[in-house]
Protein backbone atom coordinates (compact mmCIF):
# COMPACT_ATOMS: atom_id res chain seq x y z
CA UNK A 1 0.00 0.00 0.00
CA UNK A 2 1.57 3.23 -1.17
CA UNK A 3 1.62 6.41 0.86
CA UNK A 4 -0.75 8.15 -1.53
CA UNK A 5 -3.33 5.40 -1.34
CA UNK A 6 -3.01 5.35 2.45
CA UNK A 7 -4.03 8.98 2.68
CA UNK A 8 -6.63 8.58 -0.06
CA UNK A 9 -8.26 5.81 1.96
CA UNK A 10 -8.37 7.98 5.05
CA UNK A 11 -9.93 10.80 3.06
CA UNK A 12 -12.46 8.50 1.47
CA UNK A 13 -13.42 6.98 4.81
CA UNK A 14 -14.00 10.40 6.36
CA UNK A 15 -15.93 11.76 3.39
CA UNK A 16 -18.17 8.73 2.96
CA UNK A 17 -18.92 8.41 6.67
CA UNK A 18 -19.79 12.10 6.97
CA UNK A 19 -21.98 11.82 3.89
CA UNK A 20 -23.70 8.75 5.32
CA UNK A 21 -24.31 10.61 8.56
CA UNK A 22 -25.91 13.40 6.55
CA UNK A 23 -28.24 10.89 4.89
CA UNK A 24 -29.29 9.38 8.20
CA UNK A 25 -29.72 12.85 9.71
CA UNK A 26 -32.07 13.72 6.88
CA UNK A 27 -34.08 10.61 7.76
CA UNK A 28 -34.10 11.69 11.39
CA UNK A 29 -36.13 14.77 10.51
CA UNK A 30 -38.57 13.09 8.14
CA UNK A 31 -42.05 11.93 8.97
CA UNK A 32 -41.99 8.26 9.96
CA UNK A 33 -43.66 5.86 7.55
CA UNK A 34 -45.13 3.70 10.28
CA UNK A 35 -48.89 3.25 10.29
CA UNK A 36 -49.79 2.80 13.93
CA UNK A 37 -52.48 0.16 13.41
CA UNK A 38 -54.95 -0.32 15.01
CA UNK A 39 -55.57 2.56 17.39
CA UNK A 40 -53.50 5.59 16.42
CA UNK A 41 -54.88 6.34 13.00
CA UNK A 42 -56.73 9.26 11.56
CA UNK A 43 -58.89 6.92 9.47
CA UNK A 44 -59.51 3.22 9.85
CA UNK A 45 -57.22 1.17 7.63
CA UNK A 46 -60.31 -0.39 6.09
CA UNK A 47 -61.29 2.97 4.66
CA UNK A 48 -57.93 3.43 3.00
CA UNK A 49 -57.91 0.06 1.24
CA UNK A 50 -58.62 -0.08 -2.50
CA UNK A 51 -62.09 -0.89 -3.78
CA UNK A 52 -60.91 -4.21 -5.18
CA UNK A 53 -59.55 -5.46 -1.86
CA UNK A 54 -60.82 -8.97 -1.12
CA UNK A 55 -61.83 -8.82 2.50
CA UNK A 56 -64.57 -10.60 4.41
CA UNK A 57 -67.64 -11.31 2.24
CA UNK A 58 -70.89 -9.49 2.66
CA UNK A 59 -74.31 -10.22 1.15
CA UNK A 60 -76.96 -7.63 0.38
CA UNK A 61 -79.88 -9.95 0.91
CA UNK A 62 -82.34 -7.40 -0.44
CA UNK A 63 -80.97 -7.79 -3.96
CA UNK A 64 -80.06 -11.48 -3.83
CA UNK A 65 -82.05 -13.35 -6.45
CA UNK A 66 -81.58 -16.73 -4.83
CA UNK A 67 -79.98 -18.12 -7.98
CA UNK A 68 -77.45 -20.24 -6.04
CA UNK A 69 -74.72 -19.33 -8.51
CA UNK A 70 -72.40 -18.33 -5.72
CA UNK A 71 -72.94 -21.51 -3.78
CA UNK A 72 -72.12 -23.54 -6.87
CA UNK A 73 -69.11 -21.42 -7.73
CA UNK A 74 -67.40 -21.79 -4.39
CA UNK A 75 -64.67 -24.38 -4.84
CA UNK A 76 -64.56 -25.34 -1.18
CA UNK A 77 -68.24 -25.20 -0.34
CA UNK A 78 -68.17 -22.62 2.34
CA UNK A 79 -71.45 -21.07 1.27
CA UNK A 80 -74.49 -22.94 2.49
CA UNK A 81 -77.83 -21.86 1.05
CA UNK A 82 -81.35 -23.18 1.30
CA UNK A 83 -84.18 -21.90 -0.91
CA UNK A 84 -87.80 -22.84 -1.35
CA UNK A 85 -89.97 -22.15 -4.37
CA UNK A 86 -93.49 -21.05 -3.81
CA UNK A 87 -95.40 -22.81 -6.58
CA UNK A 88 -98.31 -20.31 -6.76
CA UNK A 89 -96.56 -16.96 -6.55
CA UNK A 90 -93.43 -18.33 -8.19
CA UNK A 91 -91.43 -16.51 -5.53
CA UNK A 92 -88.18 -17.83 -4.19
CA UNK A 93 -87.78 -17.80 -0.43
CA UNK A 94 -84.29 -17.88 0.99
CA UNK A 95 -84.28 -19.61 4.33
CA UNK A 96 -80.56 -20.00 4.87
CA UNK A 97 -77.49 -18.15 3.64
CA UNK A 98 -74.36 -18.95 5.63
CA UNK A 99 -70.78 -18.24 4.74
CA UNK A 100 -68.07 -19.92 6.76
CA UNK A 101 -65.40 -17.25 6.70
CA UNK A 102 -63.03 -19.48 8.65
CA UNK A 103 -62.97 -21.77 5.61
CA UNK A 104 -63.21 -19.08 2.96
CA UNK A 105 -59.98 -18.43 1.11
CA UNK A 106 -61.04 -15.07 -0.35
CA UNK A 107 -60.65 -16.28 -3.91
CA UNK A 108 -63.55 -14.18 -5.15
CA UNK A 109 -65.03 -16.92 -7.35
CA UNK A 110 -68.43 -16.60 -5.68
CA UNK A 111 -68.81 -12.92 -6.46
CA UNK A 112 -68.01 -13.38 -10.14
CA UNK A 113 -71.20 -15.15 -11.29
CA UNK A 114 -73.57 -13.15 -9.07
CA UNK A 115 -76.02 -11.35 -11.40
CA UNK A 116 -76.73 -8.44 -9.07
CA UNK A 117 -73.51 -8.09 -7.13
CA UNK A 118 -75.33 -9.08 -3.96
CA UNK A 119 -72.41 -11.13 -2.71
CA UNK A 120 -69.24 -9.07 -2.64
CA UNK A 121 -66.02 -8.57 -0.77
CA UNK A 122 -65.67 -5.73 1.68
CA UNK A 123 -62.45 -4.12 2.85
CA UNK A 124 -63.04 -5.51 6.34
CA UNK A 125 -60.32 -7.93 7.42
CA UNK A 126 -60.48 -8.00 11.20
CA UNK A 127 -62.03 -11.41 11.66
CA UNK A 128 -60.54 -12.75 14.87
CA UNK A 129 -63.07 -14.20 17.23
CA UNK A 130 -63.27 -16.52 20.19
CA UNK A 131 -64.98 -19.46 18.54
CA UNK A 132 -65.14 -21.11 15.16
CA UNK A 133 -68.91 -21.06 15.42
CA UNK A 134 -69.03 -17.27 15.40
CA UNK A 135 -66.96 -17.25 12.23
CA UNK A 136 -69.94 -18.57 10.30
CA UNK A 137 -71.74 -15.51 9.01
CA UNK A 138 -75.50 -16.08 8.97
CA UNK A 139 -77.20 -13.60 6.72
CA UNK A 140 -80.74 -14.98 7.00
CA UNK A 141 -82.52 -14.74 10.33
CA UNK A 142 -85.98 -15.50 9.06
CA UNK A 143 -86.87 -16.59 5.54
CA UNK A 144 -86.96 -13.74 3.07
CA UNK A 145 -88.34 -13.44 -0.40
CA UNK A 146 -85.64 -13.26 -2.99
CA UNK A 147 -85.26 -10.23 -5.22
CA UNK A 148 -86.84 -10.37 -8.62
CA UNK A 149 -85.20 -8.35 -11.36
CA UNK A 150 -87.57 -5.87 -12.97
CA UNK A 151 -87.85 -5.16 -16.68
CA UNK A 152 -87.29 -1.43 -16.33
CA UNK A 153 -85.36 0.54 -13.76
CA UNK A 154 -85.85 -0.32 -10.10
CA UNK A 155 -88.61 1.85 -8.59
CA UNK A 156 -87.62 1.53 -4.92
CA UNK A 157 -84.84 4.12 -4.39
CA UNK A 158 -83.17 2.15 -1.60
CA UNK A 159 -83.01 -1.02 -3.69
CA UNK A 160 -81.94 1.01 -6.70
CA UNK A 161 -79.02 2.39 -4.76
CA UNK A 162 -77.94 -1.08 -3.65
CA UNK A 163 -78.38 -2.46 -7.11
CA UNK A 164 -76.35 0.37 -8.54
CA UNK A 165 -73.52 -0.34 -6.13
CA UNK A 166 -73.78 -4.05 -6.77
CA UNK A 167 -73.71 -3.66 -10.53
CA UNK A 168 -70.80 -1.30 -10.29
CA UNK A 169 -69.03 -3.99 -8.29
CA UNK A 170 -69.90 -6.57 -10.90
CA UNK A 171 -68.83 -4.42 -13.82
CA UNK A 172 -65.65 -3.08 -12.38
CA UNK A 173 -64.44 -6.05 -10.51
CA UNK A 174 -66.27 -9.33 -10.71
CA UNK A 175 -67.21 -9.50 -14.38
CA UNK A 176 -65.24 -6.99 -16.37
CA UNK A 177 -66.52 -6.77 -19.93
CA UNK A 178 -63.56 -8.70 -21.31
CA UNK A 179 -64.45 -11.98 -19.61
CA UNK A 180 -68.19 -11.58 -19.22
CA UNK A 181 -69.33 -14.52 -21.36
CA UNK A 182 -67.06 -16.89 -19.49
CA UNK A 183 -68.18 -15.69 -16.11
CA UNK A 184 -71.90 -15.57 -16.95
CA UNK A 185 -72.13 -19.29 -17.48
CA UNK A 186 -71.83 -20.22 -13.86
CA UNK A 187 -70.05 -23.44 -14.77
CA UNK A 188 -66.24 -23.70 -14.34
CA UNK A 189 -64.85 -20.30 -15.06
CA UNK A 190 -62.57 -20.32 -18.03
CA UNK A 191 -59.63 -17.96 -17.91
CA UNK A 192 -60.34 -14.86 -19.93
CA UNK A 193 -58.69 -14.90 -23.34
CA UNK A 194 -57.34 -11.40 -22.94
CA UNK A 195 -55.73 -11.50 -19.53
CA UNK A 196 -55.74 -7.77 -19.01
CA UNK A 197 -56.21 -6.13 -15.64
CA UNK A 198 -59.75 -6.95 -14.52
CA UNK A 199 -60.91 -3.35 -14.37
CA UNK A 200 -59.63 -2.46 -17.81
CA UNK A 201 -62.78 -2.17 -19.86
CA UNK A 202 -62.50 -3.63 -23.29
CA UNK B 1 -17.24 15.63 47.68
CA UNK B 2 -13.91 14.32 48.77
CA UNK B 3 -12.67 17.89 49.11
CA UNK B 4 -15.64 18.72 51.33
CA UNK B 5 -15.00 15.74 53.57
CA UNK B 6 -11.32 16.65 53.68
CA UNK B 7 -12.19 20.16 54.77
CA UNK B 8 -14.43 18.76 57.51
CA UNK B 9 -11.52 16.74 58.76
CA UNK B 10 -9.23 19.74 58.55
CA UNK B 11 -11.75 21.81 60.58
CA UNK B 12 -11.69 19.10 63.15
CA UNK B 13 -15.36 18.13 62.82
CA UNK B 14 -14.40 14.52 62.94
CA UNK B 15 -12.11 15.31 65.85
CA UNK B 16 -9.42 12.92 66.81
CA UNK B 17 -11.95 10.22 67.39
CA UNK B 18 -10.67 6.85 66.25
CA UNK B 19 -13.79 6.24 64.14
CA UNK B 20 -13.12 9.28 61.92
CA UNK B 21 -11.71 7.10 59.17
CA UNK B 22 -14.75 4.82 59.41
CA UNK B 23 -17.13 7.78 59.15
CA UNK B 24 -15.16 9.03 56.19
CA UNK B 25 -15.39 5.66 54.50
CA UNK B 26 -19.11 5.36 55.14
CA UNK B 27 -19.75 8.87 53.84
CA UNK B 28 -17.84 8.11 50.65
CA UNK B 29 -19.72 4.85 50.21
CA UNK B 30 -23.07 6.60 50.58
CA UNK B 31 -22.01 9.28 48.12
CA UNK B 32 -20.92 6.62 45.64
CA UNK B 33 -24.21 4.79 46.02
CA UNK B 34 -26.10 8.04 45.47
CA UNK B 35 -24.21 8.82 42.27
CA UNK B 36 -24.81 5.30 41.00
CA UNK B 37 -28.47 5.30 41.95
CA UNK B 38 -29.29 8.82 40.80
CA UNK B 39 -27.19 9.15 37.66
CA UNK B 40 -25.52 5.97 36.44
CA UNK B 41 -28.43 3.53 36.62
CA UNK B 42 -31.18 5.86 35.39
CA UNK B 43 -28.94 6.94 32.55
CA UNK B 44 -28.10 3.38 31.58
CA UNK B 45 -31.77 2.44 31.53
CA UNK B 46 -33.37 5.51 30.02
CA UNK B 47 -30.77 5.74 27.29
CA UNK B 48 -32.08 2.45 25.90
CA UNK B 49 -35.42 4.08 25.22
CA UNK B 50 -33.81 7.22 23.79
CA UNK B 51 -31.59 5.19 21.52
CA UNK B 52 -34.45 3.08 20.25
CA UNK B 53 -36.43 6.20 19.45
CA UNK B 54 -33.47 7.79 17.67
CA UNK B 55 -32.77 4.71 15.58
CA UNK B 56 -36.43 4.39 14.77
CA UNK B 57 -36.55 7.89 13.36
CA UNK B 58 -33.37 7.27 11.38
CA UNK B 59 -35.09 4.23 9.88
CA UNK B 60 -38.34 6.19 9.31
CA UNK B 61 -40.12 4.29 12.06
CA UNK B 62 -41.70 5.53 15.26
CA UNK B 63 -40.10 3.31 17.88
CA UNK B 64 -41.44 2.25 21.26
CA UNK B 65 -44.17 4.75 22.17
CA UNK B 66 -46.77 2.73 24.05
CA UNK B 67 -45.56 2.31 27.63
CA UNK B 68 -46.16 5.60 29.40
CA UNK B 69 -46.04 9.00 27.71
CA UNK B 70 -44.28 8.57 24.37
CA UNK B 71 -43.08 5.17 25.57
CA UNK B 72 -40.90 6.75 28.21
CA UNK B 73 -41.45 3.92 30.68
CA UNK B 74 -40.33 1.28 28.20
CA UNK B 75 -37.02 0.88 30.03
CA UNK B 76 -38.88 0.12 33.25
CA UNK B 77 -41.00 -2.53 31.56
CA UNK B 78 -37.92 -4.12 29.99
CA UNK B 79 -36.06 -4.06 33.30
CA UNK B 80 -38.92 -5.63 35.25
CA UNK B 81 -39.27 -8.28 32.57
CA UNK B 82 -35.60 -9.19 32.80
CA UNK B 83 -35.60 -9.30 36.58
CA UNK B 84 -38.58 -11.65 36.54
CA UNK B 85 -36.87 -14.16 34.27
CA UNK B 86 -35.35 -17.32 35.61
CA UNK B 87 -31.64 -17.20 36.39
CA UNK B 88 -30.22 -20.16 34.48
CA UNK B 89 -26.72 -21.55 34.37
CA UNK B 90 -25.96 -24.21 31.76
CA UNK B 91 -25.21 -27.63 33.19
CA UNK B 92 -21.76 -27.87 31.62
CA UNK B 93 -20.81 -24.30 32.48
CA UNK B 94 -18.29 -23.38 35.12
CA UNK B 95 -21.01 -22.14 37.42
CA UNK B 96 -18.92 -20.03 39.74
CA UNK B 97 -17.14 -18.07 37.04
CA UNK B 98 -20.34 -17.93 35.02
CA UNK B 99 -22.13 -16.20 37.86
CA UNK B 100 -19.23 -13.93 38.72
CA UNK B 101 -18.59 -12.59 35.22
CA UNK B 102 -21.51 -10.14 34.90
CA UNK B 103 -20.59 -8.58 38.22
CA UNK B 104 -17.05 -7.93 37.01
CA UNK B 105 -18.45 -6.25 33.94
CA UNK B 106 -20.77 -4.22 36.14
CA UNK B 107 -17.79 -3.31 38.32
CA UNK B 108 -16.00 -2.01 35.25
CA UNK B 109 -19.06 0.15 34.70
CA UNK B 110 -19.43 1.35 38.31
CA UNK B 111 -15.82 2.24 39.10
CA UNK B 112 -15.34 5.06 36.55
CA UNK B 113 -18.10 7.07 38.22
CA UNK B 114 -15.76 7.75 41.15
CA UNK B 115 -13.80 10.23 39.07
CA UNK B 116 -16.65 11.56 36.94
CA UNK B 117 -16.28 15.37 37.07
CA UNK B 118 -19.90 16.56 37.08
CA UNK B 119 -19.00 20.06 38.23
CA UNK B 120 -16.27 21.89 40.09
CA UNK B 121 -17.45 20.45 43.41
CA UNK B 122 -19.45 17.39 42.35
CA UNK B 123 -16.75 14.81 41.95
CA UNK B 124 -16.49 11.86 44.28
CA UNK B 125 -12.72 11.63 44.29
CA UNK B 126 -10.51 13.99 42.35
CA UNK B 127 -7.64 11.53 42.01
CA UNK B 128 -4.39 13.03 40.82
CA UNK B 129 -4.17 10.12 38.37
CA UNK B 130 -7.84 10.39 37.42
CA UNK B 131 -7.61 9.76 33.69
CA UNK B 132 -5.14 6.93 34.17
CA UNK B 133 -7.52 5.38 36.70
CA UNK B 134 -10.33 5.68 34.17
CA UNK B 135 -8.48 3.87 31.40
CA UNK B 136 -7.47 1.21 33.90
CA UNK B 137 -10.88 0.43 35.36
CA UNK B 138 -12.80 0.58 32.10
CA UNK B 139 -10.52 -2.19 30.85
CA UNK B 140 -11.79 -4.34 33.72
CA UNK B 141 -14.74 -5.15 31.49
CA UNK B 142 -12.41 -7.30 29.41
CA UNK B 143 -11.89 -9.71 32.29
CA UNK B 144 -15.59 -10.10 32.84
CA UNK B 145 -16.36 -10.56 29.17
CA UNK B 146 -13.61 -13.10 28.64
CA UNK B 147 -14.70 -14.91 31.79
CA UNK B 148 -18.30 -15.00 30.59
CA UNK B 149 -17.20 -16.34 27.23
CA UNK B 150 -15.05 -19.04 28.74
CA UNK B 151 -17.34 -20.11 31.57
CA UNK B 152 -20.43 -20.43 29.36
CA UNK B 153 -18.92 -23.49 27.71
CA UNK B 154 -20.41 -22.50 24.40
CA UNK B 155 -18.47 -21.81 21.25
CA UNK B 156 -20.39 -18.67 20.38
CA UNK B 157 -19.78 -17.28 23.83
CA UNK B 158 -16.11 -18.15 23.66
CA UNK B 159 -15.66 -16.58 20.22
CA UNK B 160 -17.54 -13.50 21.36
CA UNK B 161 -15.45 -13.23 24.49
CA UNK B 162 -12.20 -13.59 22.61
CA UNK B 163 -13.23 -11.10 19.98
CA UNK B 164 -14.25 -8.66 22.65
CA UNK B 165 -10.99 -9.06 24.51
CA UNK B 166 -8.94 -8.59 21.34
CA UNK B 167 -10.97 -5.55 20.44
CA UNK B 168 -10.87 -3.85 23.81
CA UNK B 169 -7.18 -4.49 24.34
CA UNK B 170 -6.30 -3.26 20.83
CA UNK B 171 -8.34 -0.11 21.07
CA UNK B 172 -6.93 0.75 24.48
CA UNK B 173 -3.71 1.68 22.68
CA UNK B 174 -4.99 4.42 20.34
CA UNK B 175 -7.31 5.59 23.13
CA UNK B 176 -4.39 5.89 25.55
CA UNK B 177 -2.25 7.58 22.94
CA UNK B 178 -4.92 10.17 22.21
CA UNK B 179 -5.28 10.97 25.88
CA UNK B 180 -1.59 11.84 26.09
CA UNK B 181 -1.70 15.06 24.00
CA UNK B 182 -4.16 16.50 26.51
CA UNK B 183 -1.94 15.46 29.37
CA UNK B 184 0.97 17.17 27.59
CA UNK B 185 -0.98 20.40 27.27
CA UNK B 186 -2.53 20.49 30.71
CA UNK B 187 0.37 18.98 32.62
CA UNK B 188 -1.93 16.98 34.89
CA UNK B 189 -3.73 13.64 35.00
CA UNK B 190 -6.49 14.80 37.31
CA UNK B 191 -9.91 15.15 35.69
CA UNK B 192 -10.62 18.46 37.42
CA UNK B 193 -7.14 19.71 36.59
CA UNK B 194 -7.60 18.96 32.90
CA UNK B 195 -10.94 20.75 32.88
CA UNK B 196 -9.54 23.75 34.73
CA UNK B 197 -6.78 24.02 32.11
CA UNK B 198 -9.52 24.74 29.52
CA UNK B 199 -11.94 27.62 29.31
CA UNK B 200 -15.71 27.71 28.83
CA UNK B 201 -15.51 29.17 25.32
CA UNK B 202 -14.96 26.76 22.44
CA UNK B 203 -11.72 28.35 21.27
CA UNK B 204 -10.14 27.57 24.62
CA UNK B 205 -11.13 23.90 24.52
CA UNK B 206 -8.37 21.42 23.94
CA UNK B 207 -10.22 20.25 20.84
CA UNK B 208 -9.10 23.42 19.07
CA UNK B 209 -5.78 23.88 20.87
CA UNK B 210 -3.80 22.67 17.90
CA UNK B 211 -4.46 20.90 14.61
CA UNK B 212 -3.47 17.53 16.05
CA UNK B 213 -6.23 17.54 18.63
CA UNK B 214 -9.17 17.09 16.27
CA UNK B 215 -7.92 13.70 14.98
CA UNK B 216 -6.94 12.75 18.52
CA UNK B 217 -10.46 13.49 19.78
CA UNK B 218 -11.96 11.57 16.86
CA UNK B 219 -9.77 8.57 17.58
CA UNK B 220 -10.69 8.71 21.25
CA UNK B 221 -14.39 8.82 20.40
CA UNK B 222 -14.19 5.93 17.93
CA UNK B 223 -12.07 3.87 20.29
CA UNK B 224 -14.73 4.49 22.91
CA UNK B 225 -17.31 3.00 20.54
CA UNK B 226 -15.07 0.00 19.97
CA UNK B 227 -14.38 -0.54 23.65
CA UNK B 228 -18.10 -0.50 24.43
CA UNK B 229 -18.76 -3.03 21.66
CA UNK B 230 -21.04 -0.61 19.90
CA UNK B 231 -21.94 -0.67 16.24
CA UNK B 232 -20.00 -0.53 13.92
CA UNK B 233 -17.72 -2.49 16.25
CA UNK B 234 -20.27 -4.83 17.81
CA UNK B 235 -18.51 -7.96 16.56
CA UNK B 236 -18.53 -9.66 19.96
CA UNK B 237 -22.34 -9.75 19.85
CA UNK B 238 -22.77 -9.98 16.10
CA UNK B 239 -26.14 -11.68 16.17
CA UNK B 240 -25.89 -12.96 12.62
CA UNK B 241 -22.72 -14.89 13.46
CA UNK B 242 -22.56 -15.39 17.20
CA UNK B 243 -26.18 -15.27 18.42
CA UNK B 244 -25.42 -12.88 21.28
CA UNK B 245 -21.69 -13.45 21.72
CA UNK B 246 -20.52 -13.75 25.28
CA UNK B 247 -24.04 -13.14 26.57
CA UNK B 248 -25.58 -16.07 24.69
CA UNK B 249 -26.07 -18.30 27.73
CA UNK B 250 -27.14 -15.57 30.11
CA UNK B 251 -30.67 -14.90 31.23
CA UNK B 252 -32.56 -12.46 33.35
CA UNK B 253 -30.69 -10.20 35.72
CA UNK B 254 -27.21 -11.27 34.64
CA UNK B 255 -27.99 -10.63 31.01
CA UNK B 256 -29.33 -7.25 32.04
CA UNK B 257 -26.07 -6.43 33.83
CA UNK B 258 -24.06 -6.92 30.63
CA UNK B 259 -26.31 -4.64 28.68
CA UNK B 260 -26.60 -2.10 31.44
CA UNK B 261 -22.82 -1.87 31.49
CA UNK B 262 -22.71 -1.56 27.74
CA UNK B 263 -25.27 1.22 27.57
CA UNK B 264 -23.93 2.95 30.64
CA UNK B 265 -20.39 2.91 29.32
CA UNK B 266 -21.60 5.16 26.54
CA UNK B 267 -21.90 7.86 29.15
CA UNK B 268 -18.45 7.08 30.54
CA UNK B 269 -16.64 7.22 27.23
CA UNK B 270 -18.57 10.31 26.17
CA UNK B 271 -17.63 11.92 29.47
CA UNK B 272 -13.96 11.18 28.82
CA UNK B 273 -14.14 12.93 25.45
CA UNK B 274 -16.07 15.85 26.93
CA UNK B 275 -13.61 16.22 29.78
CA UNK B 276 -10.46 15.97 27.73
CA UNK B 277 -11.40 17.91 24.63
CA UNK B 278 -14.65 19.83 25.15
CA UNK B 279 -13.92 21.70 28.34
CA UNK B 280 -15.90 19.44 30.68
CA UNK B 281 -18.15 21.40 33.01
CA UNK B 282 -16.58 24.77 32.23
CA UNK B 283 -19.29 27.42 32.15
CA UNK B 284 -19.17 31.22 32.13
CA UNK B 285 -19.33 32.70 35.63
CA UNK B 286 -22.99 33.66 35.59
CA UNK B 287 -23.64 33.54 39.28
CA UNK B 288 -21.81 34.13 42.48
CA UNK B 289 -23.52 31.47 44.50
CA UNK B 290 -21.59 28.22 44.54
CA UNK B 291 -24.77 26.14 44.43
CA UNK B 292 -26.11 27.92 41.34
CA UNK B 293 -22.73 27.76 39.65
CA UNK B 294 -22.44 24.05 40.31
CA UNK B 295 -25.90 23.49 38.92
CA UNK B 296 -24.99 25.34 35.73
CA UNK B 297 -21.76 23.40 35.46
CA UNK B 298 -23.60 20.12 36.00
CA UNK B 299 -26.01 21.03 33.22
CA UNK B 300 -23.22 22.07 30.86
CA UNK B 301 -21.29 18.88 31.46
CA UNK B 302 -24.34 16.70 30.92
CA UNK B 303 -25.29 18.62 27.80
CA UNK B 304 -21.89 17.97 26.28
CA UNK B 305 -21.91 14.32 27.28
CA UNK B 306 -25.42 13.71 26.00
CA UNK B 307 -24.56 15.38 22.70
CA UNK B 308 -21.70 12.95 22.24
CA UNK B 309 -23.95 10.06 23.28
CA UNK B 310 -26.44 11.21 20.66
CA UNK B 311 -23.71 11.21 18.01
CA UNK B 312 -22.79 7.66 18.93
CA UNK B 313 -26.45 6.61 18.57
CA UNK B 314 -26.50 8.34 15.22
CA UNK B 315 -23.35 6.49 14.14
CA UNK B 316 -24.98 3.27 15.23
CA UNK B 317 -27.98 4.04 13.10
CA UNK B 318 -25.81 4.84 10.10
CA UNK B 319 -22.89 2.47 9.75
CA UNK B 320 -23.02 -1.27 9.18
CA UNK B 321 -20.88 -3.62 11.21
CA UNK B 322 -17.24 -3.89 10.08
CA UNK B 323 -15.47 -7.16 9.49
CA UNK B 324 -13.03 -8.32 12.14
CA UNK B 325 -9.95 -7.88 9.94
CA UNK B 326 -11.15 -4.41 8.97
CA UNK B 327 -11.56 -3.56 12.60
CA UNK B 328 -8.05 -4.68 13.44
CA UNK B 329 -6.61 -2.95 10.36
CA UNK B 330 -8.38 0.24 11.38
CA UNK B 331 -6.83 0.08 14.81
CA UNK B 332 -3.28 -0.93 13.99
CA UNK B 333 -2.73 0.56 10.55
CA UNK B 334 -4.58 3.82 10.96
CA UNK B 335 -5.39 4.77 14.53
CA UNK B 336 -2.14 3.84 16.21
CA UNK B 337 0.16 5.67 13.72
CA UNK B 338 -2.13 8.71 13.59
CA UNK B 339 -2.31 8.82 17.37
CA UNK B 340 1.49 8.73 17.50
CA UNK B 341 1.71 11.60 15.03
CA UNK B 342 -0.81 13.53 17.15
CA UNK B 343 1.28 12.94 20.23
CA UNK B 344 4.53 14.06 18.60
CA UNK B 345 2.85 17.00 16.90
CA UNK B 346 1.32 18.17 20.14
CA UNK B 347 4.66 17.80 21.88
CA UNK B 348 6.27 20.02 19.21
CA UNK B 349 3.41 22.49 19.46
CA UNK B 350 3.68 22.73 23.22
CA UNK B 351 7.43 23.25 22.86
CA UNK B 352 6.84 26.12 20.43
CA UNK B 353 3.87 27.73 22.18
CA UNK B 354 3.77 26.59 25.79
CA UNK B 355 0.73 28.76 26.52
CA UNK B 356 -1.17 27.82 23.41
CA UNK B 357 -1.63 29.71 20.17
CA UNK B 358 -4.90 31.68 20.13
CA UNK B 359 -4.73 32.40 16.39
CA UNK B 360 -4.54 28.71 15.56
CA UNK B 361 -7.42 28.02 17.96
CA UNK B 362 -9.63 30.64 16.36
CA UNK B 363 -8.76 29.34 12.89
CA UNK B 364 -9.59 25.77 13.89
CA UNK B 365 -12.84 26.91 15.48
CA UNK B 366 -13.73 28.77 12.29
CA UNK B 367 -12.98 25.64 10.24
CA UNK B 368 -15.15 23.55 12.54
CA UNK B 369 -18.01 26.04 12.31
CA UNK B 370 -17.72 26.09 8.51
CA UNK B 371 -17.71 22.29 8.50
CA UNK B 372 -20.89 22.20 10.57
CA UNK B 373 -22.61 24.69 8.26
CA UNK B 374 -21.62 22.62 5.20
CA UNK B 375 -22.86 19.48 6.91
CA UNK B 376 -26.23 21.03 7.74
CA UNK B 377 -26.59 22.14 4.13
CA UNK B 378 -25.82 18.62 2.99
CA UNK B 379 -28.53 17.28 5.32
CA UNK B 380 -30.94 19.85 3.90
CA UNK B 381 -30.09 18.73 0.36
CA UNK B 382 -30.83 15.10 1.22
CA UNK B 383 -34.02 16.03 3.02
CA UNK B 384 -35.21 18.05 0.02
CA UNK B 385 -34.26 15.35 -2.46
CA UNK B 386 -36.39 12.77 -0.67
CA UNK B 387 -39.49 15.03 -1.09
CA UNK B 388 -40.86 13.58 2.14
CA UNK B 389 -42.79 15.66 4.57
CA UNK B 390 -40.38 16.85 7.26
CA UNK B 391 -41.18 16.51 10.90
CA UNK B 392 -38.71 18.03 13.31
CA UNK B 393 -40.69 17.12 16.42
CA UNK B 394 -38.82 14.31 18.17
CA UNK B 395 -42.12 12.88 19.42
CA UNK B 396 -44.14 11.63 16.51
S1 LIG C 1 -64.37 -16.21 -1.78
FE1 LIG C 1 -63.94 -18.19 -2.67
S2 LIG C 1 -63.79 -19.53 -0.91
FE2 LIG C 1 -64.77 -17.69 -0.18
S3 LIG C 1 -66.92 -18.10 -0.34
FE3 LIG C 1 -66.33 -17.10 -2.23
S4 LIG C 1 -65.85 -18.77 -3.64
FE4 LIG C 1 -65.89 -19.63 -1.58
S1 LIG D 1 -75.04 -15.46 -6.83
FE1 LIG D 1 -75.76 -13.53 -5.99
S2 LIG D 1 -77.91 -13.51 -6.45
FE2 LIG D 1 -77.28 -15.63 -6.74
S3 LIG D 1 -77.64 -16.59 -4.77
FE3 LIG D 1 -75.55 -15.87 -4.71
S4 LIG D 1 -75.72 -13.84 -3.80
FE4 LIG D 1 -77.76 -14.39 -4.41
Amino acid sequence: MGVASYFRQIREAVVTIVDGMAVSASHLIRRPYTIQYPDRLERRVQETLPFRYRGILDVDLEICTGCLACERACPIDCIAMAIEKNAQTREIVISQFDIDIAKCMYCGLCSEPCPTGAIHHTTEFEGSDFSLESLILRFVNEPVVAYKPKKGPEPDPELARMLGAGMRYVDEWAQPAADKPAARSAAPVKPAPSAGPPDAKA
Amino acid sequence: MQAWLDSLIARGDFGARPDAALAYGIAMAIACALVLALIALPFASIVTWVERRVWARIQSRVGPNRVGPQGFLQWLADGVKHVCKEDLAPEEADARLFKLAPWLVALGFFLPWAVMPFSSALILADLNVGILYLTAVTALTVVGVLMAGWASNNKWSLLGGIRSAAQIVSYEIPAGLSILPVVLMSGTLSMEGIIRAQGWAPQSWFLFANPFCVPAATILFISGLAENNRTPFDLPEAESELVAGFATEYTGMRYLLFYMAEWGNMFVSAAIVATLFLGGWRAPALSRSAVAMNTIEFAVFNLKVLTIVFVSMWVRGTLPRVRIDQMMALCWKYFVPIAFVDLLGTAGWVALWPDGNPIASWLLLACAAAGIVLFVRRVAIYARRSRMELRLRPTS
